[in-house]
């Protein structure tokens, strides 16, 4: 399955989901805004977009998603959630209601203080090369505690800022928001391998 | 590690796109507006319908205001200072406020010049009514533009001829040969390295919202449809029959705003919007829309 058969949708309910299509687009894959849940039907993968997680959880529950993803994420179908799509595929969220459960990672919303507190560093992968990744961080979560079954991608100092379990890829950083593809071009990995294992 | 940058600036403003920033007085209000959806507060002492109504200097809101409702709410909080006055921007700075809109609603205070915003780690929004003042202010530090239509009048129609002027003039700009550019930049007084990016992208450089007499989940439709990445709502929910009902379908407007089925369900039986003001019943030099350049 070459990229350019992979089809990913982008939640488009509100944030940054065009910076993603555009990702996409870029490392030659088919990307397609989601706004209503049977699109879901038609894509291989799905990316959550950075915005307000309240907003979007607000919308994903009023449009009725909840179902449909549950069903996305049984199927195996990778999930990656950028910073409030973080906060929503957590299993627990600091003091708010839990999130849609999909990995076992306990996450904190605006962990690093307001918007006078973002930051960007450069920071070490796991993949894709020695080379560093300029991550941008606005009002960043923090991811508290991750299960035994989470594998950490990155990290800066002791903070968990890119990890995955099975299908779902999580970043509390905005790799939309910049030109080194290396993190939207895993997340099609993990797609064109899903694919594969279903046929 | 560093922070304050450009990208920091812009980022959270794109973060922002696709929702509804709502004017909020109070602590209730601002959970009334977090429950509905909205993707930031501006907190301000007074809206604009009532700014208008009181007349007098509009200033900065207290600080006690801005700190109880940042405490009350996760959604970051806005607030605005005077046109070029930087000490009150400083003061917004300190409370670790997440954006200033350096608003023509509020009384200026400095007809010339506005906040030099480089200065600035927070981010800034400004008002703009064409191209070439999006360009100043972006040229000043601006990390994101609003449209200014004229606040406070619960009427859409000068935010939709500052959307439509900028739309036209972002279009003129990208056609025309590279020769041709610094003669614009001259016209709009804009800074010539802005409009070349201009003609070079055709967008922007920043998110740019609309803002200014926006008060029906068919305004914010309009306006979107005409190109604004996301909604500013002043008087238009608190000054409306039923806020959080007017609010959560704002909300859902501006996400489906391409979508008239979903639009008729969200705009039934929302009782009264806010009370309009027909422009022309406005005298010129209460006009908040000319206020800056």
């Amino acid at each position: 399955m070459t990229k350019r058969g992979v089809s990913v949708g982008v939640l488009a309910l509100q944030g940054a989901f065009r910076e993603h299509v555009y990702s996409i687009r870029l490392c030659g894959a088919r990307a397609i805004e989601i706004k209503f849940p049977y699109q879901l039907d038609e894509v291989d993968g799905l990316i959550i977009p950075g915005g307000e997680s309240t907003t979007i959880r607000k919308l994903i529950n009023k449009y009725g998603f909840r179902y449909y993803l549950d069903e996305f994420n049984r199927s195996k179908k990778p999930i990656f959630g950028t910073c409030a799509g973080l906060i929503l595929v957590a299993k627990k969220v600091l003091n708010e209601d839990a999130g849609l459960g999909y990995i076992d990672i306990e996450a904190q919303r605006n962990s690093y203080g307001r918007q006078i507190d973002s930051f960007e560093e450069y920071v070490k992968l796991k993949f894709g090369g020695e080379e560093k990744f300029k991550a941008i961080f606005i009002r960043a979560p923090k991811i508290l505690k991750a299960g035994p079954d989470v594998a950490i991608l990155s990290k800066i100092n002791d903070n968990i800022i890119l990890a995955r379990q099975n299908n779902i890829l999580v970043s509390t950083f905005h790799p939309e928001l910049q030109k080194d593809m290396r993190i939207h071009e895993y997340f099609l990995k993990m797609i064109g391998k899903s694919i594969k294992r279903e046929n | 590690m560093e922070k304050g940058t450009l990208k920091l600036k812009t980022g959270l403003a794109e973060m922002l796109k696709g929702g509804v920033i709502m004017d909020v007085t109070s602590v209730e209000q601002a959970k009334i507006a977090e429950e509905a959806g909205a993707v930031s507060v501006m907190a301000l002492e007074r809206i604009p319908a009532d700014i208008r109504a009181a007349g007098g200097v509009a200033r900065m809101t207290d600080p006690e205001i801005i700190l109880k409702i940042m405490d009350a709410v996760t959604i970051p909080v806005m607030a605005k200072c005077r046109i070029g006055h930087f000490a009150e921007a400083q003061i917004l700075e300190s409370l670790g406020i997440d954006y200033i809109d350096e608003s023509e609603v509020l009384t200026p205070a400095d007809e010339k010049h506005h906040v030099n915003k480089w200065n600035f780690k927070v981010p800034f929004v400004c008002g703009a009514t064409n191209l070439g003042e999006a360009l100043r202010r972006i040229g000043e530090g601006a990390a994101m533009i609003r449209t200014k239509g004229e606040a406070g009048t619960g009427n859409v129609v000068e935010a939709v001829r500052h959307m439509r002027t900028i739309r036209d003039e972002i279009k003129k700009a990208a056609a025309l040969p590279k020769e041709e550019l610094m003669s614009v930049a001259k016209e709009m007084g804009a800074p010539y390295e802005l409009v070349v990016l201009v003609n070079e992208t055709g967008k922007l450089p920043v998110v740019n919202f609309s803002a200014g007499g926006i008060s029906t989940p068919a305004d914010a439709s309009l306006i979107m449809q005409l190109g604004a990445d996301g909604v500013f709502v002043g008087s238009g929910i608190f000054k409306s029959e039923n806020p959080l009902k007017m609010a959560k379908a704002i909300v859902e407007a501006t996400t489906h705003y391409k979508n008239p089925e979903i639009l008729a369900k969200v705009s039934k039986g929302l009782g009264n919007a806010m009370n309009g003001i027909e422009l022309s019943k406005i005298p010129n030099e209460e006009l908040m829309s000319a206020r800056g350049w």
